[in-house]
């Protein structure tokens, strides 16, 4: 049976996961919450915006409506890292060797490992940035498409165009594929190699949650009453195919996921708080968290594969632990 | 759209019309309530504890074929923020760019699902300079269009012109919007209770405050160009002949004759009880297909044995209808409906609202 360390905490979760093995919480008001032999807070800035970690996965990343980047390591110890002036951080991206990128307004910055910032112009408002796997190039979301620019040489940027609001961006962890999320209830993708079109729609509501499979073969989505699980195995991506739905409920919507990092299972979050694991394979579920005083926000598996850091918006976090 | 939704004041005007004074009386007066003000620029406005965010206005085509449906892109993103932290504010003032058109802002608030679950849009208040607006209206389109959105005006910097000339501009703001509420004020000197926490987008309460909503006996009521009862119409041309002279009229190139200059009309219709099955996709279709040029729609309807006044309002293409209250014994049981917009086809629209009587 899968046990819960509950988290009480005030404020809406925007992000959780693992910082050097030890579950942090990242709060809408500002706070940083750390569960590190006992409950530990720091207030990062005077209201936390979006947030992510290092892909070594030694330290949170986040960015405020002060208009600053900073960076949180296991120990706890903050360090500030970027700048955008007075608006607030709308997205915050990592990347291989310790890079980091921020965007506000119409202007993303990327800072590479020897602490140089390199500035990005947009003509649009930037709302979703992303670091290709190898992190020579840097995705932006926008108004009709996105931008793929070079991070760390000056060849001519590649427009990625498609109609209509596009708000964040991935790649595949193969590198060949850009996915982004629109204001419509919709998926959009590019395949890089051809500039070919995904669409992925059909949902009821906005996707505000995705996650890569382990061996990047599936791309995980919340807004729908199911996980909608896409196929990217094939050559032609999910195109001409149907997705897995996961974790079916009548009643309640998916509102986070996260898959596992090594089986094809994926951790499912609900409106009513509720957490589910569920194996792509059968559709085989488990309950992990009955449920909560409101919707799971936030979800990441550690890097073994055995606990689940979880959040919500109304602030009942915790960590699940698998084993029992 | 719940109670505990946060109230959403847009506050339009071209620049020099009085929004930062405004803004800064809203946020510096002592009413007890919090502000979160949304800006493009950062101005003279606010002190340290203001919660004050800055926001490019990006203007979002939705994808589904209809060219006047957008939002405001970053208000959904920023409007999303705000809630997330919800004790710090009452109520939600969103100031435009002077150029701006209100449409996008207030679709916003009906269009975006996660926008509409925790805020509801209160009203949209037009601040207008006295002694710039006929000069305003001749050159810009979106100057009238302000007005047209407008649940309240403020005809400000009434200081600076003579009485005659209030007369004229409130007839010029009446010819384009005769529904809005208009307060003259001075140094944008006005009750925060005439434009927060208006309700005018609440269907319920928008009729509650104007019992006679459309009546022509209404106090506020002018008559516009196109209005369909038995008036002199010419009076205006009498009156207020000196108000031409600031416009030039006569060499004014808009593609309609309506008076002051101005290219957004009003059509009123009524009559009596209409049959739900003629008047539902009537309303649908000609909002389908004259969305583009409609910019408000407002109207109470009587359907037979329907024990129920309907109400329906809509914005371009998006219409929403409701049940109000009952019908009062001493109530006549009619159905009156405006339309503002550009372009209306008058004839077409008594016409075929007619054909939906019972």
């Amino acid at each position: 049976m899968p046990t819960v360390a509950p988290l009480d905490l005030d404020g809406y979760c925007l992000f959780a996961d693992f910082i050097d093995e030890t579950p942090v919480y990242a709060l809408a008001d500002g706070t940083v919450h750390r569960l590190d032999h006992g409950h530990q807070a720091v207030e990062m800035h005077d209201g936390i915006t979006c947030a992510t970690r290092t892909l070594d996965g030694k330290a949170l990343i986040t960015g405020g409506e002060d208009g600053l980047v900073r960076a949180l390591n296991g120990e706890g110890v903050a360090a500030e890292i970027g700048t955008a002036g007075r608006k607030w951080i709308a997205a915050v991206a990592t990347g291989p060797n310790g890079a980091v990128a921020w965007a506000a307004g119409k202007t993303a910055w990327a800072r590479l490992n020897d602490g140089a910032v390199k500035e990005f112009a947009e003509e649009r408002s930037i709302e979703g940035l992303a670091f290709a796997p190898k992190g020579l190039r840097l995705a932006t979301a926008r108004y009709n498409g996105g931008t793929l620019h070079w991070v760390a040489t000056s060849g001519k940027p590649v427009d990625l165009e498609w109609k209509g609001a596009h708000t964040s961006v991935m790649f595949s962890p193969d590198g060949k594929y850009v996915v982004t999320t629109m204001q419509e209830n919709a998926l959009h993708g590019w395949r890089l190699d051809d500039m070919k079109h995904m669409r992925m729609s059909g949902y009821p509501a906005k996707v505000k949650s995705w996650s890569w499979s382990a061996k990047g073969k599936w791309l995980a989505t919340s807004g729908a009453p199911a996980a909608i699980v896409w196929p990217f195995s094939g050559k032609d991506g999910p195109m001409g195919k149907a997705p897995l739905e996961l974790g079916t409920r009548g009643d309640q919507m998916v509102t986070a996921v996260a898959c596992h990092p090594q089986e094809d299972i994926v951790a499912v979050g609900y409106s009513d708080g509720m957490v589910l694991a569920v194996r792509f394979e059968d559709g085989k579920e488990v309950l992990l968290r009955r449920g909560g005083k409101g919707p799971v926000s936030a979800l990441a598996w550690d890097k073994d594969g055995y606990r689940v850091a979880f959040g919500s918006e109304a602030g009942d976090c915790g960590v699940i632990d698998i084993r029992g | 759209m719940s109670e505990h939704s946060i109230p959403v004041t847009v506050l339009t005007g071209y620049l020099g019309s009085g929004k930062t004074t405004l803004l800064n009386r809203i946020l510096s007066e002592d009413h007890g309530k919090r502000y979160a003000v949304i800006v493009n620029e950062f101005g003279e406005i606010g002190i340290d504890n203001d919660l004050i965010v800055e926001s490019d206005e990006e203007i979002y085509e939705m994808n589904n074929g209809c060219v006047c449906c957008t939002v405001r892109g970053d208000l959904v993103r920023v409007v999303e923020g705000l809630m997330r932290r919800p004790g710090r504010f009452d109520a939600i003032v969103v100031e435009t760019t002077g150029l701006a058109d209100p449409a996008p802002v207030a679709q916003t608030f009906f269009m975006d699902d996660d926008v509409r679950e925790k805020t509801r849009l209160d009203a949209v208040v037009a601040l207008v300079d006295a002694k710039h607006l006929p000069l305003r209206l001749k050159d810009s389109r979106e100057a009238e269009d302000q007005i047209a959105f407008a649940d309240v005006v403020l005809l400000n910097k009434t200081d600076l012109v003579s009485e005659d000339e209030l007369h004229a501009l409130e007839h010029t703001i009446r010819a384009i919007n005769p529904h809005a509420r208009i307060h003259r004020t001075e140094r944008s000197n006005i009750g925060l209770s005439e434009i927060l926490d208006r309700g005018a987008f609440d269907l319920q309460r928008a009729l509650e405050s104007d019992p006679h909503f459309l009546d022509h006996d209404h106090p506020d009521h002018a008559c516009g160009p196109d209005c369909d009862h038995d008036h002199d119409h010419h009076h205006h041309d009498h009156d207020h002949g000196h108000h031409h002279h600031h416009h030039g009229d006569g060499e004014h190139h808009h593609h309609h004759d309506g008076i002051h200059g101005t290219t957004i009309q009003s059509v009123s219709l009524r009559g009596g009880e209409v049959d739900p099955r003629k008047f539902m996709p009537w309303i649908q279709k000609i909002t389908q297909l004259d969305g583009p040029n409609i910019l408000r729609l407002k109207g109470i309807i009587a359907f037979p044995d329907d024990p129920q006044r309907y109400v329906v309002q809509g914005v371009h293409m998006i219409v929403e209808g409701d049940h109000e209250r009952a019908w009062k014994e001493s109530e006549k049981r009619e159905s009156r409906i405006v339309f503002i917009g550009r372009e209306l086809d008058r004839e077409k629209l008594e016409r075929t609202f007619a054909a939906c009587a019972v």
